[in-house]
């Protein structure tokens, strides 16, 4: 017997503050991928430059990036930058800050990953026609290099869109932080995490979708 | 194929400059040298065709010529102008990269692989060079894409991309795409051996019009019915020396060394 009314009516009441959560979230979600993906080529050419000290600060970054956890790391900015005297950054762009540190570790590595897949033949073709070196990267590595790693930034995208949640703990108002007011505010406990959990499914699968649309535009190489 | 028949003397009886001279080009991986010491000229409009063994050095020296590989010792000249070394202060040095993109752009080269740009189509491809190299318009890039497109054959595949091509297509794509840049010379990389056996002679057609159209080609090949109809000279190299040279006719009539007469020997049929 299942012992829990619903009463769905909050839910209603609050849907405009519920979609602008969720679109907010998207918005940190698109906002850190983006940053993380520059992050991350320029750290992934850092670390095939053969630059010794460049590759080891890369390493560094990257290592400490991935084996720590990412609501530590939204902490440490959040509340130690300004101990440190750095109080440039609001609650929103401090998270959008981290979030994009963290994307970056991880794009460098899909990205590097990505450049040493890279046939040596198309290098070799467009050195063939006189390209410069920049010219080389810019309109032959690069793009073949995003087509390659096209799944990989879908994932790194679904999974920045789902930390998110994260920024919850330093009171962002995105949708977990909204579905923690509801439910602190009404005590309808079940309806405001089911909303919210069928809200991440959905733009989930919904990101997921069109990214592949994205990929099969793009995937030229096969 | 008489009209493209030059002698070799040309430029020793006009005191003119060969196109491409090499002298004593020697090249080691590590402590492997794979080419001991190349010597040759070619002249303007020349069809030189290398033939050998494979591990012979054929390939290896054709990557010289635009530097794709490093060599130790020895130059090789376009129109006079040392490629990809210079002496200064009597020391031997690399010249920048962006002065030597200038200078591979003065050579075409063709792969065995064909190498095209996969997220490019066939008209993108032959553009990329002449609109960033040549930093033409793109219209202007356009027309002329389109022209060498259509000389291979493949005006209809203009908007295809390399994966939509076969292996014959791509290839008259790569040529369209050397060829575009006007180049002073174009090396051709065993650009047949990858082919399915049906698509070689579209391929080799092409090269064949390149040449009496008087296009200087330097050509590693094994297939020696196209070298002996098309070559005007043939360098045979062995183990990285060039071992003999002439027009084809009189050095697959009559090889005088031993190892040609042997290479020759595996094509059945062709010499006999």
């Amino acid at each position: 017997m299942l012992a829990y009314n619903f009463n769905w009516d909050v839910i209603w009441r609050q849907w405009p503050t519920i979609i602008e959560a969720l679109l907010l979230g998207i918005g940190l979600a698109v906002a850190s991928l983006a940053i993380g993906c520059i992050i991350g080529i320029l750290c992934a050419f850092g670390r095939v430059s053969r630059h010794k000290w460049l590759d080891w600060a890369i390493w560094s970054y990257v290592e400490f990036i991935r084996n720590t956890p990412l609501l530590l790391l939204i902490f440490f900015v959040y509340f130690g930058l300004p101990q440190m005297g750095i109080r440039a950054f609001d609650k929103i762009e401090s998270f959008i800050l981290t979030l994009s540190l963290y994307a970056g570790a991880y794009m460098c590595e899909v990205f590097r990953a990505g450049l040493a897949s890279i046939p040596n033949q198309y290098v070799e073709a467009a050195k063939a026609i006189g390209l410069r070196p920049w010219q080389r990267q810019l309109y032959v590595v690069l793009p073949v290099m995003f087509r390659i790693t096209l799944p990989s930034i879908s994932n790194t995208l679904i999974s920045l869109f789902k930390d998110t949640s994260l920024a919850a703990a330093i009171a962002v108002p995105e949708l977990t932080f909204t579905a923690r007011q509801i439910n602190a505010n009404t005590f309808r406990v079940m309806e405001a995490w089911l909303t919210a959990s069928a809200l991440y499914l959905a733009t989930s699968y919904a990101i997921a979708w069109v990214l592949r649309l994205v990929e099969r535009r793009y995937s030229v190489i096969r | 194929m008489q009209n493209h028949m030059k002698p070799n003397a040309t430029s020793a009886a006009t005191g003119a400059m060969p196109l491409l001279r090499a002298v004593d080009v020697h090249k080691s991986y590590d402590r492997l040298e794979v080419l001991k010491g190349i010597s040759m000229d070619v002249e303007q409009g020349e069809v030189l065709a290398l033939i050998g063994a494979s591990g012979s050095g054929k390939t290896t020296f054709l990557r010289c010529i635009n530097l794709l590989e490093e060599f130790q010792q020895g130059e090789i000249d376009l129109d006079g102008e040392p490629i990809g070394y210079r002496m200064t202060g009597g020391r031997r040095r690399k010249i920048p990269e962006a002065a030597l993109s200038a200078q591979r752009a003065r050579i075409g080269m063709v792969f065995q692989s064909f190498n095209l740009f996969p997220h490019m189509t066939a008209e993108q491809n032959v553009m990329l060079g002449l609109t960033k190299v040549r930093g033409k318009p793109a219209a202007e890039a356009r027309d002329i894409a389109r022209h060498w497109l259509e000389r291979v054959g493949l005006a209809e595949r203009r908007g295809h991309y390399p994966f939509q091509l076969s292996g014959g297509q791509q290839q008259r794509v790569a040529i369209a795409r050397a060829v575009a840049m006007e180049p002073r010379l174009v090396l051709f990389d065993e650009v047949t051996s990858a082919l399915d056996p049906e698509l070689v002679a579209e391929v080799l057609g092409v090269m064949q019009d390149l040449a009496r159209s008087g296009m200087t080609m330097i050509v590693v090949s094994h297939e020696m019915l196209f070298v002996r109809e098309v070559a005007s000279r043939v360098v045979f190299m062995d183990g990285g020396h060039v071992v003999a040279q002439g027009p084809p006719q009189e050095l697959f009539r009559d090889p005088e060394s031993e190892r040609l007469r042997s290479f020759l020997g595996r094509f059945h049929g062709v010499f006999s």
